[in-house]
């Protein structure tokens, strides 16, 4: 098959978190893993974004299938199922708002900048290096904070699950398919409808 | 010619991640308005590299002649 511009994205994969490790600002351009796939699926009505832009699926097809890190092992049922699906996609989201609210309360003046990396609330790691104080309003930062901490969470949980079972087992449970999925799914629906 | 085994394609269970269309060698599959996996039969030589690379489990490599009796019930 003929190899596209898009088909190295997995380098911005890695350049994203290594950015991320120097300049915790450049966690920003994360939003285009957020915004993009929803933007397609809402007006192209298509997983585009899935099949052919996202850089951590290939990373994962690299990593897990060229590289051989994956066991290979089926996924296991209870990841497939809707309960799981919608469940992690309820973690995710509640993630997501967190965020929003503590950028929300440093931009009020209500709480301070956290300069940390916090994975799923349970584990926080300084990353202060990261970031130098005024260089930006600090609800801009603390929100780069934020965004980091729930992209470099999902990469974790990615590779835990690549290295498990398939390369691509995350793909079963990723918020953005499930929500891009739903969204062509009901496209398609309301287009037959018509 | 067609080949005897063909990939057969669940789309209840099928997330539509495109892992198999970039595996096909024969770019049999294609991701249907971005709901599920369907595949070429006509293309497909069921070689199982889309069955192997799926992370749902949503494709089977199955004998053609099955699949054709079972279309005519």
């Amino acid at each position: 098959m003929k190899k596209h511009w898009y088909d190295y994205l997995w380098v911005w994969a890695i350049l994203y978190f290594t950015l991320g490790l120097f300049n915790i600002l450049f966690a920003w351009f994360g939003m285009i893993d957020f915004l993009l796939p929803l933007f397609i699926a809402i007006i192209g009505g298509n997983k585009w974004f899935c099949n052919n832009l996202c850089g951590r699926g290939q990373l994962f097809s690299l990593l897990g299938g060229k590289l051989g890190w994956s066991s290979g092992k089926a996924t296991p049922r209870w990841m497939l199922s809707k309960w799981f699906r919608y469940g992690f996609l309820a973690f995710f989201l509640t993630m997501f708002g967190n965020v929003l609210l503590q950028t929300y309360l440093v931009f009020s003046g209500a709480s301070s900048l956290k300069q940390v990396v916090s994975l799923a609330w349970a584990i926080k790691l300084p990353w202060n290096w990261a970031y130098t104080d005024g260089q930006v309003p600090s609800w801009v930062a603390q929100f780069s904070f934020g965004l980091y901490s729930i992209m470099l969470l999902s990469l974790i949980v990615g590779l835990i699950v690549m290295a498990l079972y398939k390369p691509r087992s995350w793909c079963v449970f990723c918020p953005m398919g499930t929500m891009t999925q739903d969204i062509c799914k009901l496209k398609n629906l309301r287009n037959n409808n018509q | 010619m067609l080949s005897k085994r063909v990939a057969k394609f669940n789309p209840s269970v099928c997330v539509a991640c495109g892992a198999c269309v970039k595996e096909c060698p024969r770019s049999a599959i294609f991701i249907y308005k971005g709901c599920y996996a369907e595949g070429k039969a006509e293309l497909c030589v069921g070689c199982g590299k889309c069955a192997k690379i799926c992370p749902s489990g949503c494709i089977e490599i199955k004998e053609r002649q099955e699949i054709n009796e079972k279309a005519l019930v």
